[in-house]
């Protein structure tokens, strides 16, 4: 190593070591549970899927999560007890794995002390940092962990720092069976779940619990499968009503396309995971008709809808592309943060926890949500129907 | 029987896929004994590449053809060059190792530069579908299976019939003697690293066309069942990959199509187990005793 290198070398760690220690001693913990914050900034961490396998979702809640931000520091910041404060948003990457989500938590509550986290993306890295946040006594708002059971305990008691914005994966898949039996009124399906992960084999078990009709074909995939033609075969042979696809829009809609390629024109029924402006992009829009998804948030119904109007508009403005469902629900988990600092007038992460319990009829873009006793939240659900690869209708149940 | 024949083109097309991916693992294997696990993500630059060119610049499907094939052989031989030349006197576990690096490095290189969310690929041809008896076929079926049924024979005839078929041969049998009759090894091995470059290329925009998606780790779980592929047909033989990755594509779709799909993946890698224990040279494999 040069002389030059190594004096760098030293410069950078003295430089590294310097600003750690800065960060300790801004936000000092007064001793009890859960952090403070400085004076003057609020700090807020996201704890995201930003590359790896989910990277697609966990980007896609950067997006909103960063929109949210800066608008709310645009306006000025958070009103903590009269005193206007900016939000400083710290984003970490947990590579869509446990272990890196689990230490990303750490980070966050530790070393950056920050007020709230907004994250995960899936079920998976969301419970894997349970046990730091917990521990920290900070309070996590995930956009989309959906499974059921995120939000307890092994006994069933609530987890007391977890929250979620999105809805829960046993609700998804009742109303979708009820959507399938009262409207499409299909007497036979087959259901074909992404089983590499909690939310597709979830959905499925929720949507076969409920239905009353014949399940004529029970398979599934994984995530990362792109031939799906010998499967759909066998389907179309047994003259099957309708198909439920319980997964994520890269899988369903090669699933689509290679259904309809095929000559299979029943209904194709699924989850949120679909609800992406990609989907008809990779399924063909030709071959995007006659589907159906459940998801907490409408493009239809937010334009019906001032507040979330703008919210779309300025979507658009920023990142040039429609807002899918998953940065929606990213941006209304900060704004839950937010309100929940400023009910309880404070920024404490403890009291920010017993806000966010206490939401109640909280607006957001995807509709209003209260927080339940077990931190989900209950808000209404909507079916969209696709044509031609556009929105063509929605059904709205509550 | 419509249902059966349907199931046999489904899956001829994704059989021949996997073909045209074992055909590098094993030629790569056939010469340097290197299990190169940056192969499937070859395939993925091979797709990109064909992804870029036919969106901004419009190229038909030769021609896109033809860069990705180009353009993934460059990347093999640089990949070769950099990554595996300097350890070519390294035991061949630092080498494996090295590759599953590399094969990371693209991956994640990918996703940083292009983002890591599928895209939609550019439809290059219209796909018209062909009903002959109840049977659907579509063209780009069709063209899936010529391209790699002519790019495998194409492959046999340079091995078996051009000069530097045969100095890949030699150094594939002994590396040292090759040298000692004037056979350029260094240049052997980077042209092997390039045919079977060209070929996961290939594949590549093949796979792009058919699934109308790519990504940037869409080589992972193809790159896998061709290697298994590869060993299955006798790793190291060239029609040996080409009759294995057929087999891995019509063992799969034989198993989603009487219901237990969930098992698909682990069945391929069943298979790879008993070929281990039971046939390690694979079906097409030279079965030589390493003499002491």
């Amino acid at each position: 190593m040069s002389k030059f290198t190594k004096k760098v070398m030293s410069a950078v760690t003295l430089g590294a070591a310097a600003f750690m220690m800065a960060g300790c001693s801004v936000a000092k913990n007064s001793g009890s549970k859960g952090t403070t914050q400085a004076h003057d900034v609020v700090k807020i961490g996201a704890n995201l899927e930003l590359s790896g396998a989910a990277a697609g979702y966990g980007n896609a809640e950067r997006q909103g999560v960063q929109l949210a931000v800066d608008e709310i520091n645009k306006a000025g910041g958070v009103n903590v007890n009269g005193h206007k404060k900016k939000i400083k948003l710290i984003l970490r990457d947990n590579k869509s794995a446990i272990a890196t989500s689990s230490s990303v938590a750490a980070q966050l509550t530790t070393k950056d002390k920050v007020a709230a986290i907004v994250g995960p993306a899936t079920t998976s890295a969301g419970t894997a940092e349970i046990p730091n946040i917990t521990k920290a006594a900070v309070p996590s708002v995930s956009p989309s962990a959906t499974d059921s059971k995120y939000t307890l305990q092994k006994d069933g008691k609530v987890q007391e720092y977890v929250f979620r914005a999105c809805f829960q994966d046993n609700f998804q898949g009742t109303k979708a069976a009820e959507f399938v039996m009262d409207k499409l009124k299909a007497k036979r399906v087959a259901i074909y779940a992404d089983n590499s992960s909690d939310y597709g084999t979830g959905l499925a078990k929720a949507f076969q619990n409920t239905y009353k009709g014949k399940v004529v074909a029970n398979q599934t995939y994984s995530a990362g499968d792109k031939d799906f033609n010998a499967v759909l075969t066998s389907f179309k042979s047994k003259n099957v009503d309708a198909i439920y696809v319980p997964g994520y829009y890269t899988e369903v809609g090669l699933i689509i396309k290679q259904a309809r390629q095929m000559g299979i024109k029943v209904p194709i029924v699924g989850g949120d995971g679909m609800a992406d402006p990609k989907l008809p992009q990779i399924a063909g829009p030709k071959n995007a008709t006659n589907i159906f998804y459940t998801t907490p948030f409408s493009t239809r119904v937010a334009a019906k809808d001032p507040f979330a109007s703008k919210f779309m508009k300025a979507f658009k403005a920023r990142y040039h592309t429609d807002a899918p469902a998953f940065s929606a629900l990213a941006y209304d988990a900060v704004y839950l943060v937010k309100n929940a600092i400023e009910t309880q007038k404070s920024d404490d992460s403890v009291k920010i926890t017993a806000g966010l319990a206490k939401t109640k009829n909280f607006k957001g873009v995807t509709g209003e949500i209260t927080i339940d006793k077990k931190h989900n939240p209950e808000r209404p659900i909507i079916t969209e129907e696709m044509t031609n690869g556009k929105i063509s209708n929605f059904y709205k149940v509550d | 029987m419509q249902i059966v024949l349907q199931q046999i083109i489904n899956a001829l097309s994704l059989g021949s896929i996997y073909a045209l991916l074992a055909l590098g693992y094993s030629m790569v294997y056939g010469i340097i004994k290197l299990i190169n696990f940056a192969h499937g993500d070859i395939y993925m630059l091979g797709a990109f590449c064909a992804y870029y060119v036919i969106s901004l610049w419009h190229f038909n499907f030769i021609t896109a053809l033809l860069t990705a094939m180009i353009v993934s052989a460059l990347a093999g031989v640089v990949i070769e060059y950099f990554a595996y030349r300097p350890l070519r006197k390294s035991p061949r576990i630092a080498v494996l190792i090295t590759a599953i690096g590399v094969s990371f490095l693209l991956e994640n290189g990918m996703s940083y530069l292009v983002g890591s969310n599928a895209r939609s690929f550019p439809q290059v041809m219209e796909q018209v579908n062909y009903n002959i008896g109840g049977i659907v076929i579509s063209n780009i079926q069709i063209l899936i299976l010529a391209t790699a049924l002519i790019l495998m024979v194409l492959l046999q005839v340079i091995i078996k019939k051009t000069k530097m078929g045969r100095a890949m041969r030699a150094v594939s049998v002994d590396p040292d003697a090759a040298e000692l009759v004037g056979v350029n090894v260094n240049h052997t091995i980077s042209f092997t690293f390039a045919l079977g470059s060209a070929l996961a290329g290939a594949g590549g925009i093949l796979i792009g066309m058919y699934y109308n998606q790519i990504d940037p780790l869409m080589g992972m779980t193809p790159g896998i069942k061709a290697f298994v592929a590869a060993v299955l047909g006798g790793i190291g033989s060239v029609p040996g990959a080409s009759l294995g990755g057929f087999l891995i594509g019509i063992l799969e779709t034989f198993f989603q199509s009487i219901g237990l799909s969930a098992y698909k993946d682990a069945v391929v890698y069943f298979v790879l187990i008993v070929i281990l224990l039971f046939l390690p040279a694979g079906i097409f494999g030279k079965n030589t005793k390493e003499k002491v």
